[in-house]
């Protein structure tokens, strides 16, 4: 017997190992969840093993790169600045157009007596390394407990949807992404309204399940999150449809080409606070484009934000917008009313009739439209300022241009934004 | 074929300084996990794996292969987000294959390495799917050409990895 034992020492060692290693592991499936307490110091150990170095090298990298970047390697940066701005400037047209919608949804809303979930305050945070495996989606940032992080937190980017934190440690937290196959975000398509639930696959890749095979799904479409989950806030970009085809029992195969870039995150933002709000109607503290037109209309007087548009600045400087508007050689007079919603993603666009008169606020300057569709001419250069006459005499033309100072962005529209930081309360 | 049969006589027996043997498997760890992020195309290579083939075939003894890679195994799934003990248990079975070969055949030269790795990265594969799938109840789909392909590249990187680490070896 003890010959036996000697001999076949080496097997037996093997197979006791990977017989504890398989109960220890059976015990982990059985108990289940990511909150499992037994291995939680374990974790923590090698997490304190490996993290330290992986921020150190980060803070080391980010310095080089800074100080090449932002002493050396200057080259095109005036041609950067002049795309940047030219692009600030467009953004900022759309956001005119933007709030307006989101003050006529707002207004609705509260008809509806509907509860808005707003994101209250964000962390900031840096990935500084993954799980060290191809097969679980992870990865690893730099806060944890101490910086208000606790599990089950959204973690996003400007893009969209990154993941949700799924351990906290101390100073670093491990964020299990969208395209892990154990993840899932309840989502939704822009266009049909169709709701779905978007899961990872073993091979990284997305997919929106649960829709049924009779719906009309096109490639292209925007995936939302539909806030069903409890856990992302609704209408964050989780992707676009990349390829529809008939999958098993009724339902579609969707695959989702992730709207942020999941292999290469470098910064993310932690949703560490959610509010739920009723909405709020007089355009929620954002400042409608009939405010901004008027408020540069030559024949209305200066007349600071009442009370009807509390928070409009909570700086409590004036708003500028960076728009001069300026009117065709019709006049317009102080009394008027115009709420419609300025549509000046074009040159020339017809406001939306539904938009017209949607929030007749009589504290705001206004220019009173009689209810026509006002025709609204946007452009950036000077060549755009002189333009002919309204089609009637009661359309005026309106054109707007960039100002020539920087000015102070728009607040933003209600669409789920990232947040800023905790340092600037949303 | 450069894999000879050689006996116990032959073989020789290589050992490790305590700051190598605990050092390479962290350093190995830490850019498994931090260079994937940095460089994408980096997450089709398995260093823990290949340090763990590098040591148990250098010290040609089952019993200490198989606890490196038990331990290897272990802290790569602490690092992870699923239950602990997936790669462990994965790595332990390298661990003892790749010792157990190596108290065998001379796998000294770059040609047996290349053929060790691609084949102990197989087996790897193979155990982490079989005990996910089978215990962990992680849905994973088997592709022979993206294991082939991993492989190819987890073999040529050890090939030159091995050389680099065949400095720190020390005659037992």
């Amino acid at each position: 017997m003890e010959s036996v034992l000697g001999r076949h020492r080496n097997l037996i060692i093997f197979l006791g190992v990977l017989f504890l290693q398989a109960l220890g592991l059976a015990v982990q499936v059985k108990r289940g969840g990511p909150d499992e307490q037994d291995t939680r110091l374990i974790r923590i150990w090698a997490v304190d093993a490996i993290t330290p170095f992986e921020r150190a090298l980060i803070r080391v990298q980010n310095g080089a790169s800074g100080i090449w970047q932002e002493y050396f390697f200057l080259r095109g940066v005036r041609a950067e600045n002049r795309r940047l701005n030219e692009q600030i400037e467009q953004m900022r047209l759309d956001q005119v157009r933007l709030s307006e919608d989101a003050g006529q949804a707002r207004r609705l809303q509260q008809l509806l007596a509907f509860k808005e979930q707003v994101i209250a305050r964000t962390v900031p945070a840096q990935v500084i390394g993954s799980s060290g495996s191809d097969l679980s989606k992870s990865i690893y940032i730099d806060k944890g407990s101490d910086d208000g992080v606790a599990q089950d937190m959204p973690v996003i980017t400007a893009s969209g949807v990154v993941g949700k934190v799924l351990r906290v440690y101390p100073s670093t937290s491990l964020v299990l992404l969208i395209n892990d196959q154990s993840s899932g975000v309840g989502a939704l398509l822009d266009k049909s309204r169709l709701q779905g639930v978007v899961h990872g696959t073993p091979n990284g890749e997305l997919m929106l399940e649960h829709i049924m095979s009779d719906e009309k799904v096109a490639p292209g479409e925007t995936v939302l999150s539909s806030g069903g989950d409890q856990i992302f806030p609704k209408g964050f970009p989780i992707g676009t449809v990349t390829h529809v085809s008939p999958g098993r029992e009724m339902f579609l195969n969707i695959k989702v080409k992730p709207a942020a870039d999941l292999n290469r995150l470098e910064e993310v933002l932690v949703i560490t606070a959610k509010e739920e709000r009723e909405s709020v109607a007089g355009n929620g503290g954002r400042m409608r484009a009939a405010d901004i037109l008027a408020q540069r209309l030559p024949s209305v007087p200066d007349k600071p934000l009442t009370a009807s548009t509390p928070g409009a600045n909570p700086a409590g400087a004036k708003p500028q917008t960076g728009l001069q508007a300026k009117t065709s050689s019709k006049p317009i007079t102080g009394n008027t009313n115009m709420t419609a919603g300025a549509s000046p993603a074009g040159t020339a666009k017809t406001a939306s009739p539904a938009a017209v008169n949607a929030n007749a606020d009589p504290q705001s300057p206004h220019i009173n439209m009689a209810n026509r569709p006002e025709r609204v001419a946007v452009s950036g250069d000077t060549a755009a300022k002189s333009k002919a006459p309204a089609e009637n005499g009661l359309s005026p033309q309106v054109s707007l241009e960039p100002d020539a100072t920087p000015a102070k962005p728009l607040n933003p529209p209600s669409a789920p934004q990232p947040a800023p930081s905790e340092d600037t309360p949303h | 074929m450069p894999i000879t049969y050689t006996s116990g006589e032959q073989i020789e027996v290589y050992r490790f300084s305590i700051p190598v043997t605990i050092g390479v498997p962290l350093l190995a760890l830490f850019l498994q996990a931090f260079l994937p992020r940095r460089l994408p195309f980096f997450s089709i290579f398995d260093l823990p794996l290949l340090v763990t083939i590098f040591f148990a075939m250098a010290r040609r003894n089952p019993i200490t292969g198989l606890f490196t890679g038990a331990g290897i195994g272990l802290v790569q799934d602490m690092l992870g987000a699923y239950p602990i003990g997936i790669f462990g248990i994965a790595k332990t079975v390298v661990g003892y294959g790749a010792s157990s070969l190596g108290a065998k055949l001379d796998v000294e030269n770059a040609g047996a390495r290349f053929l060790v790795t691609l084949g102990f990265y197989l087996v790897h594969q193979a155990v982490y799917f079989a005990v996910a799938r089978g215990m962990v109840n992680l849905t994973m789909n088997w592709s022979w050409s993206r294991g082939i392909v991993a492989g190819l590249a987890n073999a040529f990187l050890g090939v030159g990895l091995y050389f680099v680490l065949d400095k720190f070896k020390q005659r037992a």
